[in-house]
Parts: C-alpha cells; structure tokens; sequence
C-alpha cells in the first residue's frame, strides 16, 4: 500500500458544506487513517477488479427491454459508509420501537379498530386506502407479528440527525447487497478492515430462518419454509435466490405451489409435500387470483383461503402495505405515542398531507422549496423535487397535485448528509441514505448496518437503483 | 430434507443437455475444419447441417453451405436454436433457475462462459483462428462437468443432471454416426484410400475415440469396426452401450435412495434398448440397416425423456414416438 503513489484518497476531499458522514464522528478516524494510505488509483483499479467480479458472480437487477434481458449491477461504491456504536444503538432502538407501533397499528385496524374510534387517525385513511385489505379483518397472525421483514429508510439532515424517510412494510428488497457487498470488501479490502471491529453481517439468513420457524402455524413441529418469487423474470431474482439459500429453503414460483381442502402444497418428484410457511416475495394483490387479481399468474389460486384457515404462514402478513403508506406515514410520530406510550426516538420528515386543504395550499404556495411526492408509488417514480424541477416540470406537478390532492404529500427538501465516493475525476461527496433491515418473530431483531444507497449523479438526492442509485458497504463498529 | 421441486429436477436435467449438446457439437465443427477434406482438399459442411436436421432453417438464412455459413449458424446466430451460443444462454437460463440448488461455481462458470460467446467477433471465426475457439468451447464445456463433478452436491438434482447428461450423449453419438456413415460409405474408388481412412478416422476424433479404438483394433479401420465401436463398446465413454448402462445405474439408484414410486416406465425403457444393444452384433445391425437401427435408438431416447418428464417434471403424457420435451423455458 505505502509504495503507491498519486494522491491519498481524502486528500482534498470537500463535503460542501453538507453533514459528512466520514468526517463528522471521531469515532471514524482510525478508517481515515487507512484510507489515507491508499491512493485514488489503488482504489480505482480494486474497484474496478470487484465491479467484474460482482457481474461474474451475477449479483445484478435485471432490466428488460423489448428484445433481450439485460444484467446490470448495482453500482458499488467500495469506500464504506461508517457509523458509530453510539448512533447506531440509537437507529436500532428508533426501529424497534418503529416496528413494533406498526405490528401494533395493523394488528388494531384488522380487529378492534380502536385507533379509528379514537380519532388518532382518520377513518378513510385506512379503509379507503388501496392497500388495506378487508379479507384480513378477524384474521389471527401469529405473535401479533404483521411485519417480520421490515426496511425502514433513514436520511441524515444537516445537523446530522437522523429521520425516517419511509417504511417498507411489504417486501423490502436490499438486503442481500448488504451481505455480497460485504464479502466483495473483504476480498477486495482485507488492509481496510483488518482489526477495525465490525459488526458481522453474514447471520442474517439463520435469524430469518429461525423468525419463519416462529410464525408458523401452531402444531408444526418442523415447518417446511419456501420462498416464493414470480420467477427469474423479476429483477429483484438474485435477491429471492440469495435469500432461498441463506435460509436453506427451496425457492418457489406460484406454479409450484397448490392449494387441496385449504392445505398448501408444493410438487416434488416425490408428489405433493406440505409447505407451513411461505416468505412470499410477490405483492398482495398477485398471491392468490381467487382473492386478488383475478389474471394473476404469479400466484396460488386458494392460498388465501388455507391461510385465513391458519393452515399456512405468510410473511409478511397481507394488508400491511397500509401502514406504509406515505400519508399513514405522517401519523406515524402520533400512532407510536398511542400504542407505546413514547416519543419516537426517530423522528418523521416533516410531511405535509394534501388532502388536508391547508397544508395543500401551503404546498401550492411553497412548490419550489417542496418535494411532492404521491403516495402510492416506490422505487422514487412521480416526484417532484421543487428546487431541481424545471417551470414545465413544476407546472406538470402542480396540474397532477390539483386533480387529485389525496394522492399526495410533500416535505421540505432534507439537506441529505454526504459519504466520499469514487467518481470519475476522484473522490467527491454523494448523497446517502440507509434502510436497515429488520426482522421480526416473536421479537425483533435488526441486521447491524443495512443498505447504504448513494446517488451517484452530482447533486442528486435520488438514490433508488432504477434512478442512477448504487450501494456502499456499511459498517457498524464494535 | 424435502424432496427436490418436479421444476428443478426438469431445469437441471437440461442444463446438463444443453452443455453436452455444445459439446459435440463444437467437436464436429472442429474435426470438420481440421480433419475431413476430400481428396480435392475441400470440406464438406452440409453434413453439419443434415446432422442435426436444420436445412430448413439454415436454408433461410444461407444460400449454400459454406464453411463461413456454417460456422457462424452453429457458433454464434442466436436466432438458431441448435447453436452453440443458443444451447450455452439456455443452459445459463436454467442454471439461473437452479441457483439456489447449484454451486455458486456452476453459475459463475456458466455466466462467464455464455458472457464471452456473446463477445466472440469475425476475426476469431477466421479459418486459422477457428480451431483455437472451438477447443475453447469445448474445453469450456468440459470445465462445467469438471466442476460439476466436484462441487454439485449429490443429492437427487444430481442423479437428473446424470440421467441429462448421459441421453443427450447417446443422442449425439448416434447422430453424428448417422450422418457420416452414409457420407462416408466406401464407393469402390475410394476403398483402402488414404483419404478414406482419413475419413473415418476424423469421425472418431470427433467423439474423441481415435486412439482408443486404435488400441482395440490395431488392424485397421473398417466402416463396422468404427460404428460398432460407437455403438455397442463397453468402455468407450460415448457410445451408446455406455451412456446407456449410465443412464439405468443413475435412475435405479435415483429411484431406491429416494423411494420414489414414479419412473417405471422410464425404467422399462431403457431395459429394452439395453436389450437390444446387449444381445445385437454390429454385422447383425448394418445388415438390417444402420440407419433403421438409429432411428429406433433415438426413439427409444426420446421415449426415456417423456417418461422421466411425466414420472418427475409434472409433464402431461404425450405421445410415445414424439420428439423429445421441448426445454423448458
């Protein structure tokens, strides 16, 4: 390391202004200092090494056009993204306490309602919401647990506090960048990390595995757990793949799974063997076209009916993509006071909910410093980022804002915090955020770290894959 | 542990086809370029062709069969099912299926193999650069069954890709034995030539046999020597005899460890054309007709497929002579 020469890799470095999260901790310094070893070259050459390596290993996100599937990679940014032990008991007990106010929420609206009687939040939110799901009302989820995988998007402001941009209560997707990107540092890194002390990732499948153990129906003695993907076609396969492995269970399409007198089966060369817990990686709507979308060819026509009987296990649960929802989201400081009786440890983004007439006015009156965004939508589709909207893109938000309030919220534009990333011309700052993952049997358990998404464009807020985003190792210390 | 998805089980028994199909037939392409010129010094590619049944397709696309024609119809038109390139993307397609099942090795290999036949450009197809590919290809292939063999783990998925691996050799075996023989049948000019034995013995080279069966018959090479050494040897890893016997071993073994009750009829199958081949001399064979005798190999071949398909793969009967199951998507 010491032989090569050019310049070391902080060496003029400039966050701009923006919170840093490789310089604001002292807690970071012994990574600066092995980082001040290696030069730009160094690292572009190991960078490029590990980037082939990735696509070899094929950990891609597949993008289809019209003729041929195309295999990319999620960027990987191999400087890591470092956090402290001190901020990160703080994010791990914000997201427990997240966790258990939403399994608390969803397991009172499917049953006793009393959030709703008690005018905490309104009504039609949640039942005129598009992802609640009457067929759950009544329906006994074991330990009450709704959400066993959770993701919860945190952004850090210019003060350095860390929010909660989002939940992800329905299928979150990332984790297995975390653990790949990991073992892709240890190969590529070994000097960086040696003695450091971080926090292990790599049990994730096992305490997956052992939370499906837990949710399954009462009476299984050994469940059979399956992982259930729409197929190789969906980009987020290598995910489903990863994760079927990890946790030692066949991994399943719909076509392979049936329902007889309301018990689920999968085919094996040995005829049908039962199935007790299914981590379903489809949306609610593609599970079951008895229940759902009738052209569903996805999933298994009668899985709803042998999971209402509580023959079959489901996670997460169906009907928990009504508590993720971005206005749901507004509530969520004052859902986890009513259920828990604290302050959250991790607060909300201020959020301005449109079909409140005065925060849609003040929405209208502010758009250039807001950021709309509509409620429905993931993966950073239909929003407006005030600042950077041009007066067309402004005008064309205002129109869609105007035509249907309801389906959107804003919030002022968050000064996200910056990381030191490898670009063409060197090392600037790029904007971060991070989901850690969460899972949740009896109890809940949060994978040290999570993902680390950074926009790779300069200046960009957007960090979501489909939008130029990649990923950085994120490492927890001991 | 459960038993292995009907779905996985028809995944890897083509993965293993379709990497045993590229094989051969970078080995024919390859002995076709090297080996087998006529007396004039000229090739005959249109064999290449009539082997696998393509001059339909191939006459589409190509006026005549030149060696460039062929050579980039077989190596690298994705638009030809019976492609190299074709037969390696389906066997990454369903190797990505079988990625939980299979070592992360076997899909490593496969994807960088199938990432670099995407690459292969008109200089590497030149005549002179031609050889030094197709020993890459198949050397390739050879990498995946090497580590297949030492890193998939033996449990039933691996007795499929066996009972895969071993159709899909007897399948070629006796393809490329048809085609040549009637090719290569002596006209009395020719007989005891140079350039006839050349001939023959390029057909050994490309089920790589040469030597081997020099060794059994020091003597000479005769047309029923040669076929019945493809056909009926019991050592020689490509012949029918052989990649039969493995096919009965795997199924009977596959079907007692894991106590499946399917597979009798697949079972029944190859007990008669173990038969046939067990108690038939090669004399016996040409004199009712070589090719007679090939055709009801293959049948026989494709016959064992439909039956393991309906057994394990969840596959509806078909009719019993119909072509082999298509691959899977």
């Amino acid at each position: 390391m010491a032989d090569e020469r050019g310049d070391s890799v902080l060496n003029g470095y400039d966050p701009n202004g923006f919170y840093c999260e490789m310089l604001g901790n002292a807690a970071n310094q012994p990574i600066r200092d092995r980082l001040a070893l290696l030069t730009v070259e160094a690292l572009q050459r190991r960078s490029a090494d590990a980037e082939a390596e990735l696509y070899n290993l094929g950990i891609t996100f597949t993008v289809y056009s019209d003729k041929d599937a195309i295999d990319r990679i999620l960027p990987f940014d191999v400087i890591p993204r470092v956090l402290s032990p001190v901020e990160w008991d703080h994010i791990e007990r914000g997201v427990i306490q997240r966790v258990a106010a939403i399994n608390h929420l969803l397991d009172d609206i499917y049953h006793d309602e009393k959030i709703l009687k008690d005018g905490i939040i309104p009504v039609e939110l949640i039942k005129g919401n598009a992802n609640y799901r009457p067929i759950m009302q009544g329906v006994k989820v074991p330990h009450k647990s709704y959400v066993n995988i959770c993701g919860t998007d945190i952004v850090r402001g210019a003060d350095g506090t860390f929010m909660v941009l989002e939940d992800n209560a329905r299928t979150p997707s990332g984790v297995s960048y975390v653990i790949e990107n990991r073992h892709m540092m240890a190969r590529a890194f070994p000097d960086l990390m040696n003695g450091i002390g971080i926090r292990p990732v790599d049990n994730y499948g096992l305490m997956l595995q052992a939370a499906m153990q837990e949710i399954a129906p009462a009476g299984c003695d050994d469940p059979q757990v399956v992982l259930l993907s729409p197929g190789t076609y969906n980009s987020a396969y290598f995910e489903h793949v990863f994760l079927a492995r990890e946790m030692g269970v066949p991994l399943v399409e719909g076509r392979d799974l049936l329902v007889e007198n309301d018990k689920v089966y999968m085919r094996t060369i040995s005829g049908l063997s039962r199935v007790d817990v299914i981590y379903r990686r489809l949306n609610d709507d593609a599970l079951d076209p008895e229940a759902f979308l009738p052209d569903s060819l996805l999933g298994v026509p009668g899985l709803m009916r042998a999971y209402r009987a509580g023959n079959v296990s489901l996670a997460n649960a169906v009907g928990t993509g009504v508590s993720d929802d971005k206005a749901v989201y507004a509530y969520m400081p004052r859902i986890i006071k009513y259920y828990l009786g604290e302050d959250a440890i991790l607060p909300n983004v201020e959020t301005n909910i449109c079909r409140e007439p005065d925060a849609l006015q003040y929405t209208l009156d502010n758009m250039h410093n807001l950021v709309v965004k509509p409620v429905g939508e993931a993966g950073g589709y239909g929003i407006c980022i005030g600042p950077k909207a041009t007066k067309e893109e402004l005008a064309e938000a205002r129109a869609k804002l105007i035509a249907d309030p309801s389906n959107y919220i804003s919030q002022p534009v968050i000064s996200l915090s910056v990381s030191p990333t490898l670009v063409d011309g060197g090392i600037e700052g790029r904007h971060v955020d991070l989901r850690p993952f969460a899972i949740t049997g009896e109890k809940t358990w949060v994978l040290p770290g999570g993902l680390t998404r950074v926009a790779l464009r300069r200046g960009s807020l957007v960090v979501n894959s489909s939008q130029g985003g990649g990923s950085k190792d994120t490492w927890v210390l001991e | 542990m459960s038993s292995l998805l009907s779905r996985y089980a028809e995944c890897i028994f083509w993965l293993a086809r379709f990497v045993e199909r590229a094989e051969n037939l970078a080995r024919i392409l390859d002995v076709n370029e090297t080996f087998s010129r006529d007396a004039r010094g000229s090739q005959n590619w249109l064999s290449i062709v009539q082997l696998n049944a393509d001059e339909k397709r191939f006459f589409e696309k190509h006026p005549i069969a030149t060696a460039d024609a062929v050579i980039r119809f077989y190596v690298t038109d994705v638009e030809n099912p019976t492609s190299i390139i074709a037969a390696i993307r389906a066997a990454r397609e369903n190797a990505r299926t079988l990625r939980p099942l299979i070592s992360t090795e076997m899909w490593v290999q496969l994807n960088v193999f199938y990432n670099r036949l995407k690459t292969i450009d008109k200089a590497e197809l030149a005549p002179g650069a031609m050889t030094r590919l197709l020993s890459w290809i198949k050397e390739a292939c050879q990498t995946h069954t090497g580590i297949t063999e030492g890193t998939f783990f033996r449990d039933q998925g691996w007795y499929f890709y066996q009972l895969g691996r071993y159709i899909e050799r007897a399948d070629q075996t006796t393809r490329l034995l048809d085609i040549k023989y009637h090719l290569l049948l002596p006209k009395t000019a020719d007989v005891g030539s140079p350039v006839d034995a050349s001939q023959w013995s390029a057909l050994l080279r490309s089920a790589a046999g040469y030597h081997a069966f020099r060794r059994l018959h020091s003597n000479g090479i005769t047309p029923a020597r040669v076929a019945g050494f493809l056909l009926l040897n019991h050592r020689f890893p490509r012949s029918v005899y052989l990649c039969l016997r493995e096919v009965d071993t795997n199924l009977s073994e596959l079907r007692s460890r894991y106590s499946l009750r399917g597979g009798t009829d697949a079972c029944n199958s190859v007990d008669e054309l173990h038969a046939i081949l067990s108690t038939k001399t090669i004399d016996e064979i040409l004199h009712a007709g070589l090719h007679e005798f090939i055709d009801l190999i293959q049948c026989q071949l494709a016959d064992i497929t439909n039956h393991l398909a309906v057994a394990f793969f969840g596959v509806l009967p078909t009719v019993p002579d119909a072509e082999a199951a298509p691959p899977p998507q």
